[in-house]
């Protein structure tokens, strides 16, 4: 029955089942493809061959290897511009995480440890962001400063750091009562001292946790923007704005549209998948997130 | 719960208060506001732009002038589109019914098919249903709406040529902008009516019924279902702001003749007394919502009444 091959192949698929790896495999390769874009991407994002327009994908009967999946209504090769792409994504999602956690944890912390007065304020403005419609204020945003990678960021900073702070708050406050705390009290430690040496580390898987799932959110929510217009402003390639380009080549040219949204969709779903094994693994009360 | 209602709504009062205050500093972030309300393709004389700038009140103090413009935004007065030379009030209220109608049926749609599925699902644990559930949940919340929208109308208008590519008309057209639009949303019930109701079918209750011979329809439905949906309820409030995007994005899309759209075209053109009013619009819309969600909550969970 059970021969030593089975055997192994049996192993390797209940490693595949309890680790998250073709998810982490997908989100790897698309950031080292980001990273590395000059050397990986076979064209230049914004150099379009005019005489070369429209060519579909190297599996069609007129595609070709130069262009593995197709080019645009320009000429510029789609391949080389999710990769760019995939840059752009990855960027915003990094700047905006390492500012909203920062801003976050440190409102968090200050609300949850200080309580009263502070408590009170800090948690009413994070209320107060919680009842904004973010689209709505994205649009004004563009009207006013009109759009940019800047703006993109500090938009989507302005609506992360506010479940962080929430969040952090609310384990701050729990951990604020363990006997540690007090011991640590007692010792003489500061109160700075006591918020990030004792309570931060106790909020440090929420964080993690937090963090992965939003990256998804952050991807998708650069790309609506994009996509919408009000985003990344063309011609830098960013995965929204090329499914943009496509948009009115849908029934002629479909894979200008096609392959950015494989890239968002792929990465989404990794981040989503990874996100919530990490919360099973970490922090199974969050289950609610 | 009088209680409730009242605080609920002096909160979104005061957020509506503070959306106005948010665009007014807005407006005036960038310099003279006067360059936010004309034309930039037309020339002005030195009389026209004085009269501009009595209109907005730029003469008086910065107190003043937030108060003059909140008193037009509260009667309805956001002044004319910039590009149409419309009432930007008037130019909404003509978009409001079809953004109003697609959302709703997206809504409905939604419930119909994320809550019985997320208790399917639940119900199902580790069987065939739970994963095809569960699948149809995180592919719904991966999948970003307008690229799904575009793939949609490719494959079923363009290829198959069964359903019609854009705008409004008979119930053809609303196929597609409701299935996408209501994706979303059902992911999200889906996975927490399954998560809340795992919770519930563990719980002593539950196990009571069950040895008691309750039918296990009326256990799951009666006993269960009633206490699990309260907390993908209270979730509504979330993915209301998410479902607002949606509705932007879908009706950009589908060239749909509704208020979405209108947002998107009004943000290109840098048209900002429509745009204005339409981000003071959609926070009321969006405030009344969450008012209402927390109210039904209220409703049907006594304990938070008194929270």
């Amino acid at each position: 029955m059970a021969n030593a091959g089975s055997g192994a192949l049996a192993a390797a698929y209940g490693a595949f089942r309890r680790w998250p790896v073709l998810p982490v495999s997908v989100i790897l390769i698309l950031l080292l493809a980001a990273v590395f874009a000059p050397l990986v991407a076979p064209h230049h994002p914004l150099d379009g061959d005019l005489t070369a327009r429209t060519t579909p994908p190297v599996w069609a009967s007129e595609g070709t290897w130069k262009y593995p999946l197709g080019t645009d209504h320009v000429g510029r090769d789609i391949l080389s511009r999710t990769i760019y792409g995939a840059r752009v994504s990855f960027q915003v999602a990094a700047a905006v995480l390492l500012a909203g956690v920062g801003i976050g944890t440190a409102v968090g912390l200050a609300a949850g440890y200080l309580g009263g007065v502070v408590d009170e304020i800090l948690m009413r403005l994070v209320d107060f962001i919680f009842a904004m419609p973010f689209i709505v204020i994205a649009l004004v945003a563009a009207v006013i400063w009109g759009p940019s990678l800047w703006l993109v960021i500090i938009l989507l900073v302005l609506f992360t750091w506010a479940p962080f702070a929430r969040q952090i708050r609310a384990e701050a406050i729990q951990i604020k009562s363990a006997d540690y705390v007090a011991l640590a009290r007692v010792a003489g430690a500061s109160g700075v001292r006591i918020a990030f040496r004792h309570i931060l580390p106790g909020v440090v898987p929420t964080i993690l946790v937090l963090a992965s799932l939003q990256v998804g959110f952050l991807i998708i929510t650069e790309s609506v923007l994009s996509f919408l217009g009000v985003g990344i402003p063309p011609p830098q390639p960013s995965w929204g704005n090329i499914v943009a380009d496509g948009r009115n080549y849908i029934a002629t040219a479909w894979w200008i549209t096609f392959f950015p949204g494989i890239a968002i969709s792929l990465v989404v779903f990794s981040m989503n998948f990874f996100g919530d094994w990490l919360r099973d693994k970490l922090d199974p009360r969050l289950r609610q997130i | 719960m009088r209680r409730l209602i009242v605080r609920r709504l002096a909160a979104s009062a005061l957020v509506l208060l503070g959306l106005t205050t948010t665009v007014f500093a807005l407006s005036h972030a960038t310099g003279d506001p006067r360059y936010l309300y004309i034309s930039p393709y037309k020339k002005y004389t030195p009389g026209e732009w004085e009269a501009q700038g009595k209109e907005l009140g730029l003469d008086k103090p910065l107190v003043v002038q937030y108060g003059l413009w909140l008193a037009n935004a509260l009667r309805g007065d956001f002044g004319d589109s910039v590009k149409t030379k419309q009432n930007s009030l008037d130019a909404i209220r003509e978009k409001l019914p079809a953004t109003l109608q697609l959302s709703g049926i997206a809504i409905a749609f939604s419930i119909i098919v994320g809550v019985p599925l997320g208790v399917l699902s639940a119900v199902n644990r580790g069987t065939v249903w739970d994963y095809l559930g569960r699948s149809f949940a995180l592919l719904g919340q991966s999948v970003p709406t307008f690229w799904i929208a575009l793939v949609l109308i490719w494959v079923f208008s363009v290829e198959l040529g069964l359903l019609p590519t854009s705008r409004k008309g008979d119930w053809q057209h609303f196929v597609l902008p409701v299935a996408v639009l209501g994706w979303f949303p059902a992911a999200g019930l889906l996975r927490l009516t399954r998560s809340s109701m795992l919770e519930v079918l563990d719980s002593e209750y539950m196990k009571l019924a069950k040895a008691k011979g309750v039918s296990s329809w009326s256990v799951i439905w009666r006993h269960g279902f009633r206490n699990a949906i309260i907390a993908p309820l209270t979730y509504a409030i979330v993915m209301l702001a998410s479902f607002l995007t949606g509705t932007v994005v879908v009706e950009t899309v589908f060239a749909w003749p509704g208020i979405g759209r209108l947002a998107v075209t009004a943000a290109l053109d840098t048209d900002f007394p429509l745009i204005t009013g339409l981000a003071l619009v959609f926070g009321a819309i969006f405030l009344l919502c969450s008012f209402a969600a927390d109210v039904l909550y209220g409703i049907l969970d006594p304990r938070i009444r008194y929270g």
